[in-house]
């Protein structure tokens, strides 16, 4: 038994998962040959993607994963996936004064796409400064990302779904992955077919609310563009301000759907199968479901006796009912499972509600939906461990396994969150300080709490920071050593970092 | 009637005991030496072979058997063996199994595997381990006419209030009828006027609240009604089963079991007893635990000698009240006057409930009492039959038989049976009689 990582099959495995991905650039392509602007960009990024994925994949023509090549395939693709992603950025921006023109902003921009994360480089979002094409690939990104590349890949190639299971447990968010079908592959297409109804759903109901007169701004692209970027989680929006360029009901009518891709997709499933106490019976659903309306409540009453200034986007919330709690709900729906969306400008609020958001955002989505974060399940399980652990130090012959709704969660898996979170939080702390360190060095330095945000938004996938880093706010001035850590914590943040540094350490080994 | 029972272990040799004077029993079994032995011990016909196969089972004539009952020690051997009785001919077929698996397949669809009713031994045992506990002071309890009849038996200690009485001060209960008085081994069938006295086992029939009532009056000091504290000893399948049951009705039992593989297993299965990985024979650990303060101790042990052992071990610690499993039907009186309270054997509680099925459809259910002095049955009054139609003072003076008609049910309501009480076709009628006359009661009913 060989201890090495097979390189050849490895790289062979993501040049198949790059030449599809590609082919993803037809829809931006077609964006530009309708408003006939940047058709060449993504002509040629679609063949170079195409060119260098077909030219890796031939590196072996009949691959064999093990469990090693398992997680090489899974983190080496998203890595692939946002550098041929950054590819139209650079064309598009080259011999402009578009921040995207450098390599590390569009990667960062790329990265930030893939992995939902919604966190921009871009200082000035317009139609005036990037094409059409290029704002419908950055919303994209995020919807291709969001179920999971590789999940969509399994979906689609026969090949990759052979290996298709020990690859989606890599990438699956959230403890253990869930098989809902015998075949992995169907699994993965019931998946995508579940997120993408929903999507389209969305994306319906928003230009059906335009056709009706209620939405002036939400246009078809406009439609689509938020449709790509809210069931992954995303929080992307080719409008400056975010949701906040919309009307009130458009606003409300994100919050169901934001709310919704937080919650395990394979939840959807079993209610299809006309199972619905799968789901309302599930104990991560319901905490999730409390989380959120607990949180929107206290954020609501918060806002609602003056715990934000009145400030240009959003408009006043002190002693109006209404409008506390639509931008506390808003918010928590949209901060807590990682999605980065904003009606108001938070990054302004007194430091009590900004406080709070930061708790929010520490919580994540659940296991197996889109979200980000550390998740609810694994905050469930954390806190019954230790009440366990504190339980059997007084009692140590008392023998007790830690419960979830009834079910008897695996020893081992609590040892896989214990180690996750304990990973997270360390990467996090780290990674606080030297952005903390590395903005002072430019003379640009974020406060204690901005720097701890900016952290905590990278490596959860949530987007939006503190500060310079708001909502309405953008990541270009930072310096690039501090985007290319960040451009690692979003990865490593969407692949809930384990399978990166098992990677890490196998290499090491060898 | 002829009956098969393959299997010649304790349980089918107490069964095929209990069956030979008035059937045609035969009886198979692996082992040779067994068979040969069994042929001299009981007046029944041993056969050696496989009781799975066909060829043995034609030699036992099962074809034209009533009655195949199989209750070896394995349960697939047994199921297979129902299996293919079925195959021969239309006898009931009773299995003996282990496994709750089993049973709960069988319960699902009743038929299955070819059997027609199916024990478990180690649930009977806990479910009468569970019984026991539900009820203070006594030693043995029997729900009777779907449960609403009760049959127990009390040891009456010397500081008991009852201890002195005649049976009718301490009788205060409408519902309740006093069968049976065993004294130094003898029975006595109780009067108005017969003084209890301690150290007598008392027998009493009648409604489950007035049985409740008679047991806080043995015994008010223990906890009244429901015992706070139990502990299993011994996370054996009969521990498993019984502290499942005491969850049931909802108390949270603790269960001691020394391997740590099992104890994770059981704490699993069992949400609301407290599982605990140790060594049950470690005093130390026994008393830092305050095991002493328990109402209740059960052991479920793996051998005799552990059991003997730990359930000695509780009652110098102070335990109220200690209950023993015990595996081999011997030891059962050695365990009683160690000062065991209640040992209770599970081929004991299987034969038992086998050999209800044996009395032809009368007597709907049975209790064994006192190494099988006296049986308790419940007989369901047929038209015609020599029961019925007169006051049950007339029957009492006329048949030659020592009986007691300990509770009546009729319509599925309770009937005190008095003096002048006359019993009607469809009463179920739950007496007490001397072992020696059951089969002469059954056949009157």
């Amino acid at each position: 038994m060989t201890r090495t990582i097979d390189k050849r099959a490895t790289l062979s495995y993501v040049g198949s998962v790059l030449k599809y991905l590609s082919a993803a650039m037809l829809v931006p392509l077609l964006v530009a040959v309708i408003y006939a602007e940047d058709v060449w960009v993504f002509a040629a990024s679609m063949a170079i993607g195409v060119a260098v994925g077909g030219g890796l994949e031939r590196l072996d023509p009949d691959p064999e994963l093990g469990p090693r090549e398992g997680l090489a395939v899974v983190s080496l693709a998203w890595l692939a996936a946002a550098i041929i992603g950054a590819v139209p950025y650079l064309l598009a921006g080259y011999g402009t004064a578009s921040a995207l023109a450098h390599p590390v902003n569009a990667l960062f921009e790329s990265t930030s796409g893939f992995t939902t994360t919604g966190a921009t480089a871009l200082a000035e979002i317009s139609f005036d400064r990037h094409s059409h094409a290029v704002l419908m690939w950055r919303q994209l990104t995020q919807w291709l990302g969001g179920m999971g590349i590789i999940v969509l890949m399994i979906a689609i190639l026969p090949e990759l779904a052979v290996n298709g299971a020990q690859l989606m447990r890599s990438e699956a968010p959230g403890p253990d992955l869930q098989k809902l079908t015998p075949r992995i592959a169907e699994t993965a297409r019931a998946l995508w077919a579940i997120y993408a109804g929903l999507t389209v759903a969305f994306v319906v109901l928003l230009y059906a609310l335009h056709l009706v007169g209620l939405a002036p701004e939400m246009d078809l692209y406009n439609a689509i563009a938020h449709g790509f970027s809210t069931l992954p989680t995303g929080g992307f929006s080719p409008e400056g301000d975010s949701i906040a360029a919309f009307s009130p009901v458009v606003q409300w009518v994100f919050v169901p759907f934001m709310v919704v891709a937080g919650v395990n997709f394979a939840l959807f499933w079993y209610v299809i199968r006309d199972d619905p106490t799968e789901m309302f019976g599930n104990t991560e659903f319901r905490v999730y479901l409390g989380l959120v309306t607990g949180f929107s409540a206290v954020l609501a009453v918060g806002l609602f006796w003056g715990g934000a200034p009145t400030t240009a986007i959003g408009g006043a919330t002190q002693g109006i009912a209404g409008n506390a709690l639509r931008q506390g709900v808003f918010q928590v729906a949209s901060l807590m499972n990682s999605t980065g969306f904003a009606t108001a400008n938070f990054a302004e609020w007194d430091i009590q509600t900004r406080f709070f958001l930061l708790l929010v955002m520490f919580v994540g989505g659940s296991a197996g939906s889109t979200g980000g974060g550390i998740k609810v399940i694994r905050w469930l399980i954390l806190f019954k461990t230790l009440r366990r652990e504190l339980y059997t130090t007084a009692n140590p012959d008392v023998v007790r396994p830690v419960r979830l709704g009834g079910e008897v969660v695996d020893e081992e898996v609590i040892r896989g969150i214990l180690t996750f979170t304990l990973l997270y939080f360390l990467i996090f702390a780290i990674a606080a300080m030297f952005i903390e360190l590395d903005t002072a060095r430019i003379g640009q330095p974020l406060s204690g709490t901005e720097a701890l945000a900016a952290s905590l938004a990278t490596i959860g996938n949530i987007g939006p920071g503190l500060g310079p880093l708001g909502p309405f706010g953008s990541y270009e001035f930072l310096p690039d050593t501090t985007k290319l850590l960040m451009i690692v914590l979003m990865w490593i943040g969407r692949l809930e970092i384990v399978p990166v540094l098992a990677l890490l350490v196998a290499g090491v080994d060898e | 009637m002829h009956v098969v029972i393959v299997g010649a272990g304790e349980v089918g040799t107490s069964i095929a005991a209990s069956l030979a004077p008035d059937h045609e029993v035969v009886v198979v079994d692996v082992d040779p030496d067994r068979a040969e032995q069994l042929k001299y011990e009981l007046d029944v016909l041993t056969i050696a072979g496989d009781g799975t196969t066909s060829g043995i089972q034609t030699a036992a004539e099962v074809e034209r058997a009533d009655m195949v009952i199989a209750c070896t020690d394995d349960d697939r051997t047994n199921l297979v063996t129902c299996g293919t009785a079925k195959t021969l001919g239309d006898g009931f077929t009773i299995a003996r199994v282990k496994s709750t698996e089993y049973l709960r397949t069988w319960e699902g669809n009743e038929g299955a595997f070819g059997v027609d009713f199916m024990v478990c031994t180690d649930l009977l045992t806990a479910e009468n381990i569970v019984r026991v506990i539900g009820l203070p002071a006594a030693i043995d309890v029997d729900p009777f006419a779907s449960g609403l009849v009760q049959m127990a038996e009390f040891e009456i200690a010397a500081e008991s209030p009852v201890a002195g009485q005649t049976v009718s001060e301490a009788d205060r209960f409408e519902s309740l009828t006093f069968v049976g008085i065993f004294r130094n081994g003898e029975m006595i069938i109780p009067r108005g006027d017969t003084d209890i006295g301690a150290g007598d086992r008392a027998v009493v029939i009648g409604s489950p609240e007035s049985v409740q009532s008679f047991a806080n009056d043995v015994a008010p000091d223990a906890t009244p009604g429901r015992a706070d504290e139990i502990v299993i000893v011994g996370g054996s399948e009969i521990g498993y089963q019984t502290a499942r049951l005491l969850e049931d009705r909802d108390f949270k039992p603790r269960l001691i079991e020394r391997d740590s593989a099992r104890a994770r297993a059981l704490a699993e299965d069992l949400p609301n007893t407290v599982v605990m990985e140790h060594d049950a024979t470690d005093t130390q650990f026994l008393s830092r635990e305050h095991v002493d303060e328990a109402d209740i101790v059960v052991t479920a042990l793996g051998s005799d000698e552990q059991n003997l052992l730990v359930a000695v071990l509780a009652k110098r610690l102070g335990v109220d009240r200690v209950i023993a499993v015990v595996d081999s039907a011997d030891y059962v009186t050695v365990f009683e006057e160690i000062g065991i309270d209640i040992a209770i054997n599970p081929r004991t509680v299987t034969a038992e409930e086998i050999t209800r099925f044996t009395y032809e459809s009368v007597a709907e259910n049975i209790a064994v009492l006192e190494n099988d002095q006296a049986e308790v049955l419940e007989l369901e009054l047929t038209e015609g039959c020599g029961l019925v139609g007169r006051p049950i003072s007339e029957l009492v003076d006329e048949i030659d038989v020592r009986f007691v008609i300990g509770a009546i049910t009729r319509n599925h309501a309770l009937v005190t049976p008095r003096g002048d009480t006359v019993l009607q076709p469809g009463d179920h009628v739950i007496l007490l009689v001397d072992s020696d006359d059951v089969g002469e009661i059954a056949s009157m009913a």
